[in-house]
């Protein structure tokens, strides 16, 4: 396996559904849930997609898995991989160094199956381990995910929810992957519970050098367990920098807006908070120019006539906004 | 109670049986109690013991009587809330937050859930009602009217198949009896003005279908508005809602209740939200109070180990920490708990005291109260 320093990199990816109507499902219109999104994963390092939701977030996690046939871009695995160009039984090889941990730990465990077997299906179905060792492997597995060994032959609907959650990262981690999407693994657990899963995640990209991309609407859980992040409104990437460069200095107005929004647990504490008014455009469709401009605070003329352009700030700070771009007519109005 | 096997949840079927007929003998006694029609009001007349609150909660008990034995949802829970204030009330899944916003409302389920002890003190203005010793049909005439809520779900809360008007125009109707049907809609619409949703009129006429999230909320909101009750309760308004939509909804209820002097009872597991709204609060656990105080008090000050895990156990915003600290093991079977503290299993902190009887309240300060054997030793 080549080295890369980027595990994954996105280039232009597009993602459109086909809206339907009619007898024949004619296709009347497309619902532009990505659009144009760059961004790369260097090895080891955690990368936090944050946006409300119908942003799209979800839909870059299944792209890039492939679990959903993208319309346009390019997704490159380990700096050589491009995954358009597998096929059958090549795709199929390739597809435990990719994994994805699900939301909802009640509704992504077959309740048919006891324990041992979900964790170990996915594993025998590639022969990545021999048949004698097979056991001696889950257990391993588990473990490392804080399980018991005797709770193999256990079905999910014993587990409570963190220990669900569990099942679903030792099923990732089984097929020894390079890069986990992890689509919001705590939004349904509880504030104690979602500790000591964001805690186990961090311990076992530590242990197996895991590259993350994790998906959350929780911008504290992100700034917590990121390294860079990326900022999604409406099917564009608005913002994207290191951890420490977007929070302490958000660039695009969505951002500084979503930052501000966040109740911080200390009642001394006065946000001084940027309320944004009404909600989400619908993606079908959006606004024209700059998607943002119909809630934004800074709006002026050119934001609604053509769409902004990603600049880079430097470091790797990219932000797709009017105002940072000298050639834009944003300054003169 | 039954002999405890290996298996603390195991019961045979045998078991089982005994304990459900004995469970129906209780609730049915219970429910006859609250079925019955032209109570007099002196039955469930008191007296608040501050006539400054609007609700006193006094040492009340919900138990759910299920087939695998007595869960005790809210076992103990004393607080108050003071009249124009913001009271939340925080704790995990299951420790019986919600279950007490619904015993005020009487909307536990029965025949299995009963309040079985303590009072529920509702002061209507020139008197107070005990919400725990009112029948049904007493309290149809205080909920949403004297006491309204605002639940957690917007999807689910309205009726997909009746527009937005109907269902406004239920509320404010069946509590003024002698309203014209214009003047009805006139109260709605402005409801719903009141909520910052521009074209009432129009949305009056709309399916809730046709609203986004947010919006469903507003409207919700609007409904718990429309009789101008004393006090609201709100049970996780902003779980299901994004960031941005969040502020917006917290700064409406921040500005409406200015507005109409009502106050709040906040429900949530989001500390953020609770820190920027309450002026109290109410850690919860398992069924009982583990910490009460002044918000300053409490978050600045924080005295139960449940409380302390519960703040460092979330990440904050701009403060990094390594690693975030978990509290151990999860929240305990709440079938036939024993009388100790139940945090002890999970608690970093315990004293030899630990193990015997459940801790008394010892207070910190007149308004900050924890239930901790740590703390009692200090006081007297």
């Amino acid at each position: 396996m080549a080295a890369a320093t980027n595990v994954v990199e996105v280039r232009d990816l597009c993602k459109y559904f086909p809206i339907k109507a009619g007898l024949f499902g004619r296709v009347v219109g497309q619902v532009h849930a990505v659009e144009n999104v760059s961004f790369s994963i260097k090895r080891g390092t955690t990368m936090g997609l944050v946006g409300e939701s119908g942003c799209g977030k979800t839909t870059i996690g299944k792209t890039l898995l492939n679990l959903t046939p993208k319309t346009s871009g390019e997704v490159i695995f380990n700096g050589d991989t491009h995954l358009d160009a597998l096929k059958g039984k090549a795709l199929r090889e390739f597809r435990p160094k990719m994994q994805i941990i699900f939301q909802d730990p009640y509704s992504s465990l077959s309740p048919r199956l006891p324990v041992g077997e979900i964790i170990g299906e996915a594993v025998r179905e590639h022969h990545l381990v021999p048949e004698a060792e097979f056991d001696a492997y889950i257990s391993r597995v588990m473990k490392s995910c804080g399980l018991h060994d005797y709770q193999k032959d256990r079905y999910p609907h014993e587990f409570s929810g963190g220990q669900r959650q569990r099942i679903c990262i030792a099923r990732a981690i089984a097929l020894n992957p390079d890069f986990i999407v992890c689509d919001e693994p705590v939004s349904a657990l509880d504030v104690s519970i979602q500790a000591q899963i964001i805690n186990l995640l961090e311990d076992l990209q530590k242990e197996y050098n895991l590259t993350y991309l994790f998906i959350s609407h929780d911008l504290s859980v992100v700034q917590h367990i990121s390294d860079t992040v990326g900022v999604m409104y409406l099917g564009n990437m608005v913002e994207f920098a290191d951890k420490t460069e977007i929070f302490a200095n958000p660039l695009h107005p969505y951002t500084q807006a979503l930052f501000s929004a966040i109740p911080v647990p200390d009642p001394t504490v006065k946000m001084n908070r940027i309320i944004l008014e009404g909600s989400i455009p619908s993606p079908a469709n959006p606004p024209s120019g700059c998607k943002f401009h119909t809630r934004c605070r800074l709006c002026r003329e050119v934001c609604a006539q053509k769409a902004p352009k990603t600049m880079d700030m430097g470091n790797g700070h990219r932000v797709t906004c009017h105002m940072y771009d000298p050639e834009s007519g944003y300054g003169k109005a | 109670m039954f002999k405890k096997k290996t298996d603390a949840n195991y019961i045979s079927a045998r078991e089982s049986r005994k304990i459900s007929r004995e469970n129906v003998k209780i609730t049915r006694e219970l429910d006859k109690r609250l079925s019955r029609k032209r109570v007099p009001e002196s039955e469930y007349l008191t007296q608040m013991a501050n006539p400054e609150n609007v609700v006193e909660f006094d040492n009340l008990h919900t138990y759910f009587f299920t087939d695998v034995g007595t869960v005790k949802a809210v076992d103990g829970v004393t607080f108050e809330v003071p009249k124009g204030k913001t009271v939340g009330i925080v704790g995990e899944s299951g420790c019986g937050k919600s279950v007490t916003s619904l015993s005020l409302m009487q909307l536990v389920q029965r025949p299995n859930g009963q309040i079985v002890e303590g009072s529920i003190r509702l002061n209507l203005g020139n008197k107070a009602y005990d919400v725990a010793k009112m029948p049904i049909d007493a309290m149809r005439q205080v909920r949403g009217n004297v006491v309204s809520m605002i639940f957690q779900e917007p999807m689910t809360s309205l009726n997909p198949v009746f527009r937005i008007g109907f269902q406004l125009d239920e509320v404010i109707s069946l509590h003024n009896p002698q309203m014209s049907k214009e003047d009805v809609k006139r109260r709605s619409i402005e409801a719903i003005q009141m909520v910052g949703i521009p074209d009432a009129e129009g949305i009056y006429n709309r399916y809730p279908h046709e609203l986004s999230g947010g919006m469903r909320q507003r409207i919700v909101i609007a409904m718990a508005l429309a009789c101008n009750p004393g006090l609201i309760i709100a049970d996780e308004p902003t779980t299901a809602l994004d960031v941005t939509i969040q502020a917006q909804i917290l700064e409406l209820l921040r500005k409406l209740k200015s507005e109409i002097n009502a106050s709040i009872m906040l429900i949530t597991h989001d500390l953020g939200v609770i820190a920027e709204m309450a002026d109290y609060v109410v850690v919860m656990y398992a069924g009982r109070v583990v910490e009460k105080g002044l918000a300053n008090e409490v978050f600045l000050d924080p005295r139960h180990p449940y409380t302390i895990g519960l703040m460092e156990s979330k990440p904050v915003i701009n403060k990094a920490v390594d690693r975030l600290y978990s509290i151990p093991g999860s929240v305990p079977n709440p079938v036939n708990m024993p009388d100790y503290c139940y945090f002890s299993d999970r608690c970093e902190k315990c004293v030899e005291r630990c193990a015997g009887k459940y801790p008394p309240e010892a207070h910190v300060s007149d308004t900050h109260i924890v239930s901790c054997w740590r703390y009692y030793n200090e006081k007297r």
